[in-house]
């Protein structure tokens, strides 16, 4: 093919956008209490389930939710997965295994690496708590805590655990 | 055909920076004051659709994010709009016109602008191979429109000043409005130029704020509301994306639009014209032939505020509201996105 009838298939066109973004008074109260080494949610006055990380208005009603709860740094694993393969801007080694953890008192599970446990052993129900950074590491940031490890507690009856949490939500 | 109206409208007010909260729990007490307007719960809304756009947000699927606002539990029927709410209200009444079993519909809009810079993210509107790399911003698009009328010889800066003047005037009697004041013309004309021959009064202001508004049909809004501001016609069309293939001292869409609206000819007491920048409210006054006593923005349009992707519906609103209030009967409002009004939407809206 001639040169002038080659199609162009490649330009580049540089982007940037730059934000100064405010996470709302919600994720504030959650980042601020987290610098702090503590977990913060807040409870739904129609429901009572506790929201993790605090919402200022019920996800399921719209109610405002005043009451904010403190919770432990330990919970049970919900349901996880276990990720073979590098992707782009991934850090860690694979395999490694992330899942969504329940804290003890919570009514919604929140997203977390979990390590120091064998692959294989990996199971929902098994007790993890958290491993922090050392304090002066901390920042706003839920990476202040660098992954959830077991316990070596005796499992979680989960499913029966997220039963109950179902049955909370109005119809 | 079925009749829609809106019956209730709330806005946050406008703020240069919202600091303190975020897109849903600004939503969620305008959100509760639609529907307290009218004495409505959230299960009676059949219908949830919004207007807003993830390059102002700084974040994915913020839509998705907003819906905490609204307690959307069990599974809310929704949809939404990548652009201005007043495509969300069209698409709330073409959903009510469809489908009978929706009687009651929440259009919302929201934005906070202050998070990015809007000169650099309205850029990204343009064609991405050819113009978008030149970075050419909204303001200088608008100045080569206003640039275009002046050397047409169809109007003068000091015209410009005048609609900046009106606006700002008219924001004073509005307790949400950004900016307001009584300054004379011929003061803002010895103001410095931002992008010839713009200068600050011709541009709209940076805003965080939410609008909401809530639709209903037929006799559901006549038991609603007392007076429910009727959708008479609503219509949007779109122009070309190059600036160059377009005539910029007019604009055949808006035009295109209040036609198929039934916008042209009637009695029109208020109209509320969403022009960004000043000289596009003279362009949308020739073209939407808005009447010499028509009363135009009294809510002090673009500097009332400029909560983008909601400004459009707040327009709808503002118009709405003073019909559900008995101060005017018929109006028309206008909603624009896009450089130099590329698209527009045209309603017009009645009392009974």
């Amino acid at each position: 093919m001639a040169q002038s009838q080659k199609p162009v298939t490649y330009i580049r066109t540089p982007i940037a956008v730059q934000y100064d973004y405010s996470v709302g008074a919600g994720t504030s109260i959650f980042l601020r209490a987290l610098r702090e080494g503590r977990i913060v949610g807040s409870r739904c006055p129609d429901t009572g389930k506790v929201y993790v990380p605090p919402r200022l208005f019920s996800v399921e009603t719209a109610s405002p939710m005043s009451e904010l709860v403190e919770l432990p740094d330990r919970g049970v694993v919900y349901t996880y997965c276990i990720v073979n393969i590098k992707f782009y801007e991934q850090v860690l080694e694979v395999p490694y295994a992330y899942g969504y953890v329940l804290l003890d008192g919570a009514d919604l599970p929140i997203m977390h690496l979990i390590q120091e446990c064998p692959i294989e052993a990996m199971r929902p129900g098994m007790r993890v708590q958290a491993v922090w950074k050392d304090r002066e590491e901390w920042t706003e940031s839920l990476e202040n805590i660098r992954y959830f490890k077991p316990t070596g507690e005796p499992d979680a009856p989960i499913g029966r655990i997220m039963e109950e949490i179902r049955k909370k939500s109005h119809a | 055909m079925r009749e829609v109206a809106l019956i209730a409208f709330a806005q946050t007010p406008n703020r240069r920076r919202e600091l303190h909260r975020n897109e849903a729990e600004m939503l969620a007490p305008i959100v509760a004051e639609v529907l307290d307007q009218v004495g409505l719960s959230r299960r009676d809304v059949g219908f949830t659709c919004s207007g807003s756009s993830d390059f102002l947000a700084g974040q994915p699927f913020s839509f998705v994010m907003a819906l905490d606002a609204l307690g959307a539990w069990p599974p809310i029927h929704e949809s939404h709009v990548e652009g201005e709410a007043a495509w969300a209200l069209y698409e709330a009444w073409v959903k009510m016109l469809c489908n009978e079993g929706v009687e009651v519909a929440l259009v919302y809009g929201f934005g906070r602008q202050s998070m990015s810079s809007p000169r650099d993210v309205l850029t990204l509107m343009n064609d991405p191979y050819l113009e978008a790399p030149l970075r050419p911003d909204a303001i200088s698009q608008a100045a080569l429109q206003a640039r275009a009328l002046l050397d047409a010889g169809l109007c003068t800066e000091r015209d410009f000043a005048e609609i900046a003047a009106r606006n700002l005037r008219h924001a004073e009697r509005n307790p949400l409005a950004q900016l307001s004041g009584r300054p004379d013309p011929a003061e803002l004309l010895a103001a410095p130029t931002i992008a010839s021959p713009l200068r600050r009064h011709d541009c709209p202001p940076i805003t965080d704020g939410a609008c909401a508004v809530l639709l209903a049909a037929g006799d559901r809004a006549r038991a609603l509301c007392k007076r429910p501001a009727w959708i008479r016609g609503l219509a949007h069309r779109i122009d070309v994306q190059a600036l160059g293939r377009r005539d910029l001292t007019r604009s055949r869409s808006a035009r295109l639009a209040a036609e198929a609206a039934g916008a042209i000819g009637g009695r029109v007491d208020v109209a509320e014209l969403h022009a960004p920048f000043t000289p596009q409210d003279w362009i949308l006054r020739r073209e939407l032939e808005i009447p010499e006593r028509t009363v135009i923005n009294p809510s002090g349009g673009i500097h009332q505020g400029n909560p983008m992707m909601g400004t459009s519906l707040v327009r709808f609103g503002e118009v709405a509201a003073r019909i559900i209030r008995g101060e005017a009967d018929r109006g028309v409002a206008h909603g624009t996105q896009g450089p130099c009004l590329q698209q527009n939407i045209v309603g017009v809206l009645e009392g009974e």
